[in-house]
């Protein structure tokens, strides 16, 4: 098999504010293949966002990526100049953000949006940019592009924003895209078709993608691969469908007991109790055992990752065996 | 955007007419100006007969009238002290007030925006604190004293700069400049520094405001995840996005500077219209009260207008709202 395209070992990123160090990205690893899906999923304030961010570089202070490796092609992103890394963004990687009302900029129209990303990697003409933007417009579906290009971003609806945005990532065809939960702020209508045509993309240009987002639903359809995130960690990542069909992680399996379904009809809906811990002066320990069923003495120590089944990793010591039944 | 425009003026009209009506009846309530006119020694018939003459004698709303109809035909009195055309007198000092407010707003501008975006980008750097800092100083200090010190420092005691008057003209327009010509240039540079340093504070302090929250948009951030230049990012992206409130403000502070230069005129010996005002409130001289007044409503009106339509050419929200009207 060929070299995956990003591969993430041990990354940490803390953001250093006045109130103490805020691990958010603590630990993690995983892997991306060449034209597959990862989903990396996880509450709100689990990290998943600032992972992105370490990986395309954008990070702001008072955060900071203070260990590990980021290899997407061999090449540690972490140790890179930022002139080279910006020659990376939006390039060989690209990101696309959540909220599409706020991701272009609401006062230059989009053909000087899509232009300038084309001229900032390719030295062609303004005639050549223009096309390729065109081009790109027509191959996330929108209509009459020619036309659409010399508008302004608050003249589109939201669905068609989040496709100029798609657009503008895929402009040179990058190796991995990160998404930021770009479905999230769309109905479900759009986000079916957004989805649809991203994922014919990606098979169709080889590219990866980073798929992150807190809907289960979203990962079960797109994603190859999946990784929970919980306090700042990977908690399981493994198979999509072997993950979500049996969650080795009291976690992972909460979050799918909280996921409503016609064949739980009545019954009242599993919570995790409890709330995400503040990542600010966590303590020792599994992060997630005070709201954990399964926790006991032996979880005032931190449990590493360790493979418990072929392909499954789970950060856990008292995992949900195959055997056993989900509702523990 | 015709249609916005005829609106505007429709507007624009009746808020010049209220005005009128209010810069009237307050003028009057001031006082009356027979008293200091006419020498105290003239007798019941002398006196008659100047208030007749100015048309004083009249019930306030026949005057008001009066006014309105020679008001529609260009003419807005006479002034009672120099016997001339209130407006042909006020049109006199305002290139000198017009130089000196477009001096003061481009040197607010050139100095000011420069330094707001630097205090944007690095909040945290010591520069960046001591143009804060300064800036404090520019709200804060009086405009008379900072006049006064700046008269010490360069005309006295250095003897670099002129302290009064306009100095050399030179005409351009049928009317005379200072800005054209060196010694005029000279003699600009203290009031017009006078004049804007506030506005160079107000104009650092809304840039990097602008700045800082723009830098947070999502938008600046998929910026930069296109791979742009920061140069590119912050001279576009941030830039023209600050520029909205910016010209705004700037704009609304040009016309007060225009209206209200009256205490640098003073300290400097400015020939201008805030002179003129101060004294023709002196002696009540009320055609030249009003008139002025008309004038520096209808100037507000039109920069407003202009403020209106660049807003247009700078967010395209505004434009299609005009389309819609």
């Amino acid at each position: 098999m060929a070299a995956p395209t990003l591969e993430v070992r041990n990354l940490r990123t803390h953001f250093f504010t006045r109130a103490g160090v805020v691990k958010a990205v603590d630990d993690v690893s995983f892997t991306v293949e060449r034209g597959k899906v990862l989903g990396l999923v996880g509450e709100s304030g689990s990290g998943k966002s600032v992972t992105g961010f370490s990986i395309i570089g954008l990070v702001d202070p008072p955060g900071r990526v203070v260990g590990g490796q980021i290899l997407f092609q061999g090449r540690d992103l972490a140790r890179i100049s930022e002139e080279e890394m910006r020659d990376l963004r939006g390039n060989r990687i690209a990101m696309i953000f959540q909220d599409p009302m706020m991701t272009l900029n609401p006062v230059l129209r989009v053909d000087t949006q899509m232009i300038e990303t084309v001229l900032a990697h390719k030295k062609v003409s303004a005639e050549e940019a223009r096309q390729r933007a065109r081009d790109t417009l027509g191959m996330v579906g929108i209509p009459s592009p020619d036309e659409r290009l010399k508008s302004y971003p608050h003249q589109f609806s939201g669905g068609m924003r989040q496709r100029v945005a798609i657009a503008i990532a895929l402009l040179h065809e990058p190796d991995l895209i990160i998404a930021d939960e770009p479905t999230t702020a769309l109905d479900v209508t759009i986000q079916g078709q957004i989805l649809a045509e991203v994922q014919k993309l990606a098979a169709t240009t080889g590219t990866s993608l980073i798929w992150i987002t807190h809907d289960l639903s979203v990962v079960a359809g797109l994603a190859d691969d999946i990784a929970v995130m919980y306090a700042g960690r990977i908690v399981e990542k493994g198979d999509v469908s072997a993950v979500l069909d049996a969650p080795l992680h009291p976690y992972t399996s909460g979050l799918i007991g909280s996921v409503p379904s016609r064949n739980k009809r009545g019954e009242p809906l599993r919570q995790i109790p409890g709330m995400t811990p503040s990542l600010l002066n966590l303590p020792p320990g599994c992060a997630f055992r005070s709201r954990c069923p399964r926790a006991a003495e032996a979880c005032l120590a931190e449990p590493e990752i360790r493979e418990l089944l072929p392909g499954r990793q789970v950060r856990c010591f008292h995992p949900l065996s195959e055997t056993s039944e989900q509702a523990a | 955007m015709t249609v916005y425009l005829v609106r505007r003026l429709l507007q624009a009209l009746l808020v010049v007419f209220a005005m009128s009506v209010i810069v009237f009846v307050g003028v009057y309530a001031i006082g009356d100006p027979v008293e200091i006119l006419i020498s105290p020694d003239a007798d019941q018939i002398e006196r008659e007969r100047a208030v007749q003459s100015l048309g004083l004698d009249l019930p306030l709303w026949h005057q008001y009238l009066v006014f309105l109809g020679n008001a529609l035909q260009g003419d807005l009195g006479r002034s009672f002290v120099f016997n001339e055309p209130a407006l042909k007198l006020i049109l006199q000092r305002m290139p000198a007030t017009l130089e000196l407010a477009f001096g003061a707003m481009f040197i607010s501008i050139v100095v000011g925006l420069p330094l707001g975006l630097y205090a944007g980008l690095r909040p945290n750097s010591p520069v960046s604190k001591t143009i804060m800092a300064g800036s404090i100083l520019g709200f804060s200090l009086p405009t008379f004293w900072v006049g006064l010190m700046l008269i010490m420092v360069f005309a006295v005691q250095l003897g670099w700069l002129p302290s009064t008057g306009r100095g050399e003209t030179a005409t351009f327009l049928g009317v005379q400049w200072s800005f054209l010509t060196l010694n005029g240039l000279s003699h600009m540079a203290m009031p017009a520094i006078n004049l804007a340093l506030f506005k160079i504070s107000l104009v650092i302090r809304l840039t990097r405001a602008g700045v800082r929250e723009t830098m947070l948009m999502d938008y600046v951030k998929f910026a930069r995840a296109k791979g742009l230049s920061p140069a590119r990012v912050t001279f576009v992206h941030v830039f023209k996005n600050i520029l909205i409130p910016v010209v705004t403000v700037v704009g609304l502070e040009l016309g007060s500077t225009i209206a209200f230069s009256v205490v640098t005129e003073s300290v400097f010996a400015w020939p201008g219209m805030g002179k003129l005002i101060i004294d023709s409130i002196n002696v009540l001289d009320r055609p030249v009260i009003v008139a002025y007044l008309m004038i520096i409503v209808l100037m507000f009106i039109t920069i407003n207008l202009i403020v209106d339509l660049t807003y247009s050419l700078l967010d395209p929200r505004v434009r299609l709202e005009g389309k819609g009207a």
